[in-house]
């Protein structure tokens, strides 16, 4: 049998035995990068919204920065993180290196600049639109942006999207910070690296195949949630 | 021009766009209760000018005085292309009164009265984007008197729609007039500017040609369809 049958077929049987270690690293995944998105919407969302409408010197440098900053590799995050949660590190006495709570803190470092970055540009692009009409009405530059965000919800929910998928599918930041320690903070990509290291090719790669279908799910629930209908069928008309 | 305290005036309002001189000198009154169109050829001015006068456009040099009185003067202003959000259209118009300021309490009731002057009442649940352009451009309409403006700014408010849809919108301005609303509108329309305003300010390289009541205007220009003017040239039709 090929590598990918063997895999797809490891995935099924997997998925079918509801393996009960499988299911706890798939949510602690979730659960960690959910944690991690919400944190980062709620500085994301709002950062973004103020530096699409601000005018402080300098907003040209932390456009670029935050572009920037979407490059951001993750390794780094997580050694960044590492030695503020470490013993001997500012945030030492936290006590919270190899928890999934440090790895919420790196994957929220993560996600924030594509949050924010994306916001930005999506609350800039509306506001070229509809930006003095909601002036005229006696709107200020940050209510007029916060507007654009509920105008642009579904384009927001998308950017969420994104945000979960970058942190879902990282390795580097979670593997520093979290150690991946069996039943503690092993998620779904640090088993594959693991498997990966063991040399168990088909387990590893039936592991990515689970990843994605589950982000597929994540993708598919919101796609097909009634507010989401509502907006391509305006969008279309 | 309004020989009563004025409502809004400018007094040697010059604006430019770069090396452009978009308005040169401009002394302009708006009298409570006026209808005030503004017409020129593109480039003219005209939406300058009613930017000017709204307030949302810093002048180069001159200045702008609103008209004393208790709360100042309530402004709002409508489009070429109404922006709409998307919610539902009786959403849009709570959050215009929202914005304005209008206690919690009076919105429901302001706003499904200024359907019912739209004729609107029945698309009240609707996505306001999914109205057609000449719907939208009511709704605007509705929005913008809901707030129960002193005055009404006009940027080209039919120039995107069609004939049908142009008349409501004009049905609406007029009842707006006749209850004392002031309205100040730019418009390449000279029929629409003769049908509707009590007053017409020309402008042409972003100086006033002439500042006259409508009648006076249209009396010393009959001949203005067969002519350009400010370089453009206006079809008989538009007179009709």
């Amino acid at each position: 049998m090929s590598a990918f049958a063997e895999s797809l077929s490891t995935a099924v049987a997997l998925v079918r035995d509801a393996d009960p270690q499988l299911t706890r690293i798939v949510l602690l995944s979730l659960s960690v990068s959910g944690a991690a998105c919400l944190i980062g919407a709620v500085f994301g969302l709002a950062g973004g919204a103020w530096l699409a409408v601000t005018r402080i010197p300098g907003r040209r440098v932390l456009v670029a920065a935050l572009n920037t900053l979407l490059g951001l590799p993750s390794v780094v995050v997580g050694l960044v993180v590492y030695l503020l949660l470490s013993r001997s590190g500012p945030l030492g006495s936290w006590g919270i290196l190899f928890t999934p709570q440090a790895m919420v803190i790196a994957q929220s470092i993560l996600v924030l600049p594509v949050i924010a970055a994306l916001t930005r540009q999506l609350v800039a692009d509306s506001l070229r639109e509809g930006g003095d009409q909601l002036g005229s009405m006696g709107a200020g530059p940050l209510t007029r942006a916060l507007l654009m965000l509920v105008h642009e919800r579904w384009s927001v929910v998308t950017v969420l999207l994104t945000a979960f998928g970058r942190a879902v599918s990282e390795v580097g930041a979670v593997m520093i910070v979290g150690g991946n320690i069996d039943g503690v903070t092993r998620v779904i990509t640090t088993a594959i690296a693991l498997e990966t290291s063991k040399g168990d090719l088909p387990l590893a790669l039936a592991l990515g195949l689970i990843l994605l279908v589950v982000v597929g799910i994540v993708n598919a629930a919101v796609a097909l949630s009634p507010g989401a209908k509502r907006q391509t069928s305006s969008a279309a008309r | 021009m309004s020989e009563a305290v004025p409502l809004l005036s400018l007094a040697g309002v010059s604006v430019r766009y770069g090396t452009l001189a978009a308005l040169t000198g401009v002394d302009v009154q708006i009298g409570r209760g006026e209808f005030v169109a503004l017409v020129g050829s593109n480039g003219a001015g005209k939406t300058t000018l009613l930017h000017a006068l709204h307030g949302g456009l810093v002048p180069h040099s001159g200045t702008r005085r609103v008209g004393a009185g208790a709360g100042g003067v309530r402004q709002a202003m409508v489009f070429q292309r109404p922006f709409m959000l998307r919610l539902s259209v009786l959403n849009n118009l709570r959050i215009a009164l929202w914005l304005a300021g209008v206690p919690r309490a009076e919105r429901a009731a302001r706003a499904h009265e200024a359907l019912q002057r739209a004729a609107l009442a029945d698309r009240a649940e609707r996505p306001a984007r999914t109205l057609s352009g000449g719907q939208q451009q009511r709704l605007a309409l509705a929005r913008a008197w809901a707030i129960r403006p002193d005055v009404l700014f006009l940027d080209e408010p039919t120039s995107n729609l069609d004939p049908a849809a142009k008349k409501e919108i004009e049905a609406m301005l007029a009842a707006f007039a006749a209850d004392g609303m002031t309205l100040v509108m730019s418009t390449h329309n000279l029929g629409q500017a003769k049908r509707l305003a009590t007053r017409v300010i020309h402008l042409d390289g972003g100086t006033i040609r002439a500042d006259l009541p409508s009648e006076r205007f249209f009396a010393e220009h009959a001949d203005l369809p067969l002519r350009r003017l400010g370089g453009a040239i206006l079809p008989p039709d538009e007179l009709a």
